[in-house]
C-alpha cells in the first residue's frame, strides 16, 4: 500500500480525516487545559502566600 | 439583587431552558419514529395517508432500482417480503443505497401508490467484515442453499 | 492493608503525591495503545465489505462513544458516595470526570455525524439513539454550569452529585434505544450475548482504541483532579510550601 492510498482512504479521506483531526484535538484540548490550570494554580496560591506573610 | 443571586437566577433558567428543548427533541423523536413509519404492507392495505409527510421504510427489491432519463432521478422498490411499492427519489442516493438493502424513505404518498421521497437514508447492519470474507460467507450460504440446508 | 490504602488515598496530600508519580506511566501507557490502535485500525485492518475505508471512523466514534457512558456512570457513581459518605476525593473525582465525558460524548456525536453523511445520507437523524446522546451532552453542560455557579466547593458538590445522580436513567435509554425503538442506527456489534458480529482484524484495533481511551480518561482525571485538590486545599500548609517551592 502506497502513501496516496492510504491518505484517499478510498474516497472517504475528508470523511476520515476530519473525524480523526477533531478527535485530535479535543484530546489535546483537554490536557492542555488541566497542566496549565494546575500551574495558574501554584503560582497564584505562592503569590498569595507570599502577600500574606508580608501583611502579617 | 447581587450580581451572584442574578447568576444563580440566570443558571436556573437555563437548566430548565435546557431540560424543556431535551423533552421537546425526545417527543419529536417518538413522534418520526412510531407514529409516521410505515411498510409496503401497511401502505398497500391503504393504512398510511396520502399526501402527507410519512417514512418508509423496507428492503431494495433486487433488479428494481431504474435511473430516469435525467440522471438524477431513481425509481425503485421497496419491500417488507409481504409487499412491494414504488418510490421515486431526486438526488443524491446515499453510499449504502444498494440492492437488497434497507432503506427509509420520508417523503409523500401519491394518489397512484407512487411514493415521492424527498430524502433516501440507508440503514446498515451491524456486521463488520473484510470483502473477502463476506464472499466466502455468501459461497458457503448458496452452497447451503444448493443443498437444500438453508432454513 | 486494603484500609490503610484507602485511609491513606483519603488524605488530599498523599493523593496528591501519588497520582503525580503515576501521571507519566499513564501517559506512556495511553501513547502506546493509541498508537498500536490507531497503526491496526488504519494500517492493517481491511476494508468493509459494505462501507470500504469510511467504516474506520468507527475506531474512534465507537470508544467514544462507550467512554461518554462509562465516564458518566463513574461520574454519578463517585457523586453517590460522596453524597452518602462524605468522601472528599470521591466528590473531586466526580466533578473533575464532567469535562472529558462532555468531551467524548461531543466526539461521539460529531464522528457520527461525519460517518452518517455518506452512509446513511444524512447529517443527522431524529432517532431515539442519536437523540438520548445529545442528551447526554446536555446533561453534562448542564453539571459543569451548575457545579460553576455555586462558589462553595463542597455544597456544589452536593448539588451536581444529585444532578448527576438523577440523569442516570438516560444511560439505560442510550443503550437499549436501538432495541426499544425503530432507530436509524444499527443494533449493538461487540455487546451481543453470542459472537461479536465483527471480524476479529476490525475488533483488535477497536478494542486497543477503547483501552487507549479508557487510559487516556484516567490520566485526565487524575489531572483535573490534582488542581480541584489544589483550589480545595489553597489554605493549607503543605499547599502552600508546594506551591512557593516551585
Amino acid at each position: 500500500m502506497n502513501l496516496n492510498e492510504f491518505l484517499n482512504m478510498g474516497g472517504y479521506a475528508f470523511y476520515v480525516w476530519t473525524s480523526y483531526g477533531i478527535t485530535l484535538l479535543v484530546l489535546l484540548a483537554n490536557v492542555i487545559g488541566p497542566a496549565r490550570l494546575r500551574r495558574k494554580l501554584l503560582v497564584d496560591i505562592a503569590r498569595a502566600a507570599r502577600r500574606a506573610r508580608k501583611a502579617a | 439583587m447581587t450580581p451572584k443571586r442574578r447568576n444563580r437566577v440566570i443558571l436556573i433558567v437555563l437548566v430548565l431552558a435546557g431540560v424543556g428543548v431535551a423533552v421537546g427533541f425526545a417527543l419529536k423523536a417518538f413522534n418520526e419514529n412510531l407514529m409516521f413509519f410505515y411498510q409496503p404492507s401497511q401502505v398497500i392495505a391503504g393504512e398510511a395517508p396520502a399526501g402527507r409527510l410519512i417514512r418508509v421504510g423496507g428492503l431494495v427489491t433486487n433488479g428494481s432500482v431504474e435511473r430516469q432519463p435525467d440522471g438524477l432521478t431513481v425509481q425503485f422498490a421497496i419491500t417488507d417480503n409481504v409487499d412491494t411499492i414504488t418510490v421515486q427519489y431526486t438526488g443524491i442516493l446515499p453510499d449504502l443505497f444498494r440492492e437488497g438493502q434497507g432503506i427509509i424513505a420520508r417523503g409523500r404518498l401519491g394518489d397512484d401508490r407512487l411514493f415521492i421521497a424527498e430524502e433516501v437514508l440507508a440503514k446498515h447492519d451491524e456486521n463488520y467484515m473484510p470483502p473477502e470474507v463476506a464472499d466466502a460467507l455468501k459461497a458457503s450460504q448458496e452452497a447451503g442453499a444448493g443443498t437444500g440446508n438453508a432454513q | 492493608m486494603f484500609n490503610n490504602f484507602f485511609h491513606k488515598m483519603a488524605s488530599p496530600k498523599y493523593f496528591y503525591r501519588i497520582s503525580g508519580q503515576l501521571l507519566p506511566w499513564l501517559a506512556v501507557a495511553f501513547v502506546l495503545a493509541a498508537v498500536a490502535g490507531l497503526y491496526y485500525g488504519l494500517v492493517v485492518a481491511p476494508p468493509d465489505y459494505q462501507q470500504g475505508d469510511s467504516y474506520r471512523i468507527m475506531f474512534v466514534h465507537v470508544p467514544a462513544a462507550w467512554m461518554s457512558l462509562f465516564i458518566y456512570i463513574v461520574m454519578a457513581g463517585a457523586g453517590a458516595i460522596g453524597l452518602v459518605w462524605r468522601i472528599k476525593l470521591a466528590e473531586v473525582v466526580s466533578i473533575s470526570s464532567a469535562t472529558v465525558g462532555a468531551s467524548f460524548t461531543f466526539l461521539a456525536l460529531v464522528t457520527g455525524s461525519i460517518w452518517g453523511k455518506p452512509m446513511w445520507g444524512t447529517w443527522w437523524v431524529w432517532d431515539a439513539r442519536l437523540t438520548s446522546e445529545l442528551i447526554l451532552l446536555f446533561l453534562y453542560l448542564g453539571i459543569i454550569a451548575l457545579h460553576n455557579a455555586i462558589d462553595d466547593k463542597r455544597t456544589a458538590a452536593r448539588a451536581t452529585a444529585i444532578l448527576a445522580i438523577v440523569g442516570v436513567i438516560n444511560i439505560p435509554i442510550i443503550h437499549y434505544s436501538v432495541e426499544w425503538w425503530n432507530t436509524l442506527h444499527q443494533g449493538p456489534t461487540v455487546t451481543k450475548f453470542d459472537a461479536p458480529s465483527i471480524h476479529i482484524s476490525m475488533l483488535i484495533p477497536l478494542l486497543l482504541m477503547a483501552l487507549a481511551f479508557k487510559l487516556y480518561y484516567a490520566l485526565v482525571v487524575l489531572m483535573r483532579a490534582r488542581c480541584e485538590v489544589l483550589e480545595r486545599e489553597r489554605h493549607t500548609g503543605w499547599v502552600k510550601q508546594l506551591a512557593e517551592s516551585q
